[in-house]
């Protein structure tokens, strides 16, 4: 849904990848998963544990609580609020987390 | 009904009140309800909801044991089934030497000639609970037990009182009980009424309405916090509590994590205002942590405290006043009256129509208390 | 325990002008913030960008907030980021959780300075992916200079939807159209409030006028008095059903929509210690009630900048200085600089304020925002809709038992994105005015905590 603006492609010094689901994304340093996830091409975050309908980062600032995503080590919080590290693992949640040893 | 006239006056709009509405306006009465602020404002709404017979103090079990056979059958009393969910109730033993007081507890109960409660080894307690810690090595189960859904509770005795008639007045203090021909003056700040009995359902309040009618009695009360997580997949069908900790732990059908234990948060009865204690609350989460290492990481998301009559047995107050004829007691349930709700409106009834219960409430007598 | 003279929640424009005036003269000062560098959401990420092309293009203003940060960093204030205060208590002990764990902190005094959120404004569909917010774009916009992938449709009502649009054109992005939900001000109220206005801060009122002007010019399609919107599509955003005040009923399809309808303070914190609040009709939104100083009915708490009603940036530094002044007044100190006084700052705040009628009155939400129809979530945590709403309101149940009866507010969000349009489905329902409906009851902790953080402070006082 969203692009780097032109002024800040390839500056790739200050990237680190970050895994969402399993797959690589680029994020610049400083920036949030969210903001990293809204530049790819499915940019939703979680279905919620309700009706499991899909939703996405959408006021940025912590305060809808609809950029929930799983992080390794840290469990279901706001992606928005998360700034991206080298290796982080990123999960969308699908409906209520799970809890379990692994969690 | 007459406004300002009735049979009955309930003072007090918790599940108690409701139920003993309930029962009167079933039987045939006019009823009116008064409630300070809003029905379940109090203890009511911020109850765990714990249906619960597994370790009752004695003199509650056969009380609780005819409790919860109505629990089975809520629908037919209220038209819902209040959200009643039978997991069972274990209480977890972390220690050996915490399973023997569990053995020794089993023991002493079926002595008394009740078999609802049942000693479970290592091996069924993991079954029945896949996440609990190593370290714990058994429990006592009641696995009949549950816990149903506190606001839908409130919602059904509610409708099912107004269903039937009785009259909710919410907003309304009742500022004192005169004697009179044939009955009682209820004084209210909105008017007063006569009526002919009057039910003491006032929760932490209730020590001040027996002073009304001249009974000063040992009370104090409890404000008790909960707090709950986000939702999380179902995997606790049980409610859980510890020996040696405080902790009621258990897991709603929406999905979220509802963590009590009895520990105290701060209240001031006068302003009825309470407030939350988190450093005393950590120990709460500290006990569900310890036992279900798996949660760390839920986000707790809501807490809050309540406000519950305590007496000094930690029993209830139940039957006729010691004093004043035509005024009966419900309340000062210590913190573990939920689940006697659909049993106790009954017996209030019966005491107020046939001058008596078919159950057993001698221990819960007024009179224990008097100073 | 640490036991600082005054706790300030908050580094943004307010919070910081506070930490300044007050750590200079000499008070310990702690700040709690819940990003990772100070300036609020509106100089969000400025160090980073002053001095560079974004920088120059978000504008002089937003640059400007270097100066303040800069003076910030090294006031001498305890500054504690990416920390969240999750609970304070009237006897102002306070739990924070952040890199350094979970600590509870005992100030003599707190100020909070926690800006503002955006007004929800819910229309059928505003849950989908696609659907966001203008602040949440203007955000991805600072930090990391993240745009529109595609021209973008911008729908709604207040200065920060036209600045955004100014401040994207000017990067290189585009705006396909702009839905303008601003209801029409009748011209003589608007020109009496601009005349008063015109006088004190026209360079303001031209820079925005020509952000007008200049988004007629360049969104590819600009559609005024926009009543009703609808985000059409089941998994994802695919277009946007519109309907104009004249009746006319259009469709665009588009993957993003970006939504704004003005800002509100931020309420949880005050409300959660008991501060009276009122409801504000100019602005449309409540707010804590305040004395001239920011002291509100909590006799150790002060409320600066938007927290205590919206007025902007500048304006929140002159509050947050004027509430330090108080704090230094009560607390026997005088402040360092020889300039720092109660006048100077008054008339600051004067100035900086002039325009804000007009603002409120010009971009006043429209009516319906707060009446939703029936299909519409309401509640997007636990996806109540209007309809289940009003049915329970309806009932036997009143409206303090609406959110027990049926969980709205009770979702991670607590109620932030619900509680207003809630408290004006009540207010209808009984036909009567916001001011005399309370939103729903603060329950702590302020923002979730994770059961291990809460549990971690058993074992401090194990050890203590």
């Amino acid at each position: 849904m969203f692009r780097l603006l032109e002024d800040d492609r390839g500056r790739m010094e200050s990237t680190v990848t970050i895994e969402i689901d399993g797959y690589p994304v680029i994020a610049r340093i400083g920036e949030t998963v969210a903001s990293a996830l809204l530049r790819e091409g499915a940019s939703w975050s979680r279905t919620t544990p309700v009706s499991g309908a899909r939703r996405a980062p959408y006021c940025m600032m912590g305060v809808c609580f609809d950029c929930l995503m799983l992080v390794e080590g840290e469990g279901l919080v706001r992606a928005c609020q998360t700034l991206v590290r080298a290796g982080l693992k990123v999960q969308r949640q699908t409906g209520p987390r799970k809890v379990g040893p692994s969690c | 009904m007459k406004a300002g006239q009735a049979t009955t006056a309930v003072i007090g709009g918790g599940l108690h009140g409701l139920a003993c509405a309930l029962a009167l306006v079933q039987r045939g009465q006019d009823v009116v309800l008064f409630e300070r602020s809003w029905i379940g404002r109090r203890a009511s709404g911020a109850t765990a909801a714990g249906v619960r017979t597994l370790w009752r103090d004695p003199a509650e079990i056969g009380l609780s044991l005819e409790a919860l056979e109505r629990w089975y059958r809520m629908d037919a009393l209220v038209g819902d089934d209040c959200g009643f969910w039978a997991g069972g109730q274990i209480k977890v033993a972390e220690s050996h030497a915490e399973m023997e007081a569990l053995a020794a507890r089993a023991a002493r109960t079926r002595d008394l000639g009740f078999h609802h409660e049942e000693l479970i080894d290592t091996r069924e307690l993991r079954r029945l609970a896949p996440m609990i810690s190593e370290h714990c090595v058994g429990g006592l189960i009641a696995r009949r037990d549950g816990a149903a859904d506190p606001h839908r509770t409130i919602a059904a005795f509610r409708r099912a009182v107004e269903g039937h008639g009785a009259v909710i007045r919410e907003g309304i203090s009742v500022m004192a009980l005169e004697p009179e021909a044939g009955g009682w003056r209820v004084v209210t700040d909105a008017g007063n009424w006569a009526v002919r009995h009057v039910v003491n359902a006032a929760g932490a309040w209730g020590g001040q309405v027996c002073r009304m009618v001249g009974e000063v009695i040992r009370f104090g009360y409890k404000a008790s916090m909960v707090f709950v997580t986000e939702r999380v997949q179902q995997a606790f069908g049980p409610v859980f509590s510890t020996v040696g900790r405080p902790l009621s732990f258990k897991q709603s059908s929406q999905g979220t994590l509802v963590v009590g234990g009895g520990i105290q948060g701060w209240a001031d009865l006068e302003k009825g205002s309470t407030q939350v204690d988190f450093r005393a609350l950590s120990r709460g989460a500290a006990a569900a942590q310890a036992l279900f290492p798996a949660i760390r990481n839920v986000q707790i998301v809501r807490a809050w405290t309540g406000l519950e009559g305590k007496t000094p047995d930690l029993l209830p107050v139940i039957g006729p006043s010691a004093r004043a004829p035509g005024v009966f007691h419900t309340f000062g349930f210590s913190g573990h009256g939920f689940e006697l709700v659909p049993l106790v409106g009954e017996i209030i009834a019966d005491c107020i129509m046939h001058g008596r219960s078919r159950y057993d409430i001698g221990a819960f007598d007024v009179a224990r208390l008097l100073t | 325990m640490l036991k600082p003279d005054l706790l300030i929640v908050g580094a943004g424009p307010a919070g910081m002008s506070a930490a300044i005036v007050a750590a200079r003269a000499g008070l310990k000062v702690v700040v709690v913030d819940e990003q990772p560098t100070p300036g609020g959401q509106i100089w969000r990420g400025v160090e980073a960008n002053a001095g560079t092309s974004r920088g120059r293009a978000l504008g002089s203003q937003y640059c400007s907030g270097l100066a303040t940060v800069r003076a910030f960093r090294e006031c001498g204030a305890v500054y504690w980021p990416s920390t969240r205060v999750w609970q304070i208590e009237p006897t102002l002990g306070t739990y924070v959780t952040g890199p350094g764990g979970t600590r509870v902190i005992a100030p003599r005094l707190v100020l909070i300075a926690t800006g503002a959120q955006e007004r929800p404004a819910p229309f059928r569909g505003w849950t989908l992916p696609g659907v966001m917010t203008v602040g949440a774009a203007q955000i991805l916009l600072k930090n990391p200079g993240s745009v529109p992938s595609e021209p973008v449709w911008i729908a709604g009502c207040g200065p920060l939807a036209l600045l955004y649009a100014h401040q994207l054109i000017r990067m290189g992005g585009a705006v396909a159209g702009f839905l303008d939900t601003r209801p029409s001000t009748p011209l003589r109220e608007s020109l009496r409030l601009a005349g008063r206005a015109v006088l004190r801060s026209s360079g303001e009122l031209a820079k925005g006028m020509s952000w007008y002007a200049g988004l007629r010019h360049r969104a590819g399609r600009y559609v005024p008095g926009v009543v009703d919107l609808q985000a059409l599509g089941t998994d994802r955003l695919e277009g946007v059903r519109y309907r104009t005040a004249a009746g006319r009923l259009a469709e665009i399809r588009t993957s993003l929509l970006l939504v704004h309808e003005g800002v509100l303070p931020e309420l949880h914190t005050a409300r959660s210690l008991g501060c009276e609040i009122q409801w504000d009709a100019g602005q449309a939104a409540y707010r804590p009630v305040l004395n001239e100083w920011g002291e509100c009915s909590h006799p150790d708490i002060l409320i600066a900048g938007d927290a205590a009603g919206i007025g902007g940036a500048e304006a929140a530094v002159h509050r947050g200085r004027l509430s330090a002044l108080r704090i230094l007044q009560r607390l026997g100190k005088v402040a360092a600089e020889p300039g720092m006084t109660e006048e100077s700052c008054r008339a600051a705040l004067a100035r900086a304020l002039a325009l804000r009628p007009f603002l409120d009155r010009v971009f006043r939400p429209r009516g319906e925002i707060f009446a939703p129809d029936d299909d519409t979530i309401v509640c997007r945590c636990e996806e109540l809709r209007v309809r289940d709403l009003r049915t329970v309101l309806a009932g036997s149940v009143g409206p303090n038992q609406l959110k027990a009866f049926t969980r709205a507010g009770m979702g991670s969000c607590q109620g932030r994105q619900c509680g207003l349009t809630v408290a004006a489905l009540i207010a209808a329902a009984e036909g009567r005015q916001m001011g005399e409906v309370q939103p729903f009851r603060v329950r702590p902790p302020l923002k979730p905590v994770r059961l291990c953080d809460l549990a971690g402070l058993a074992d401090e006082g194990l050890s203590s």
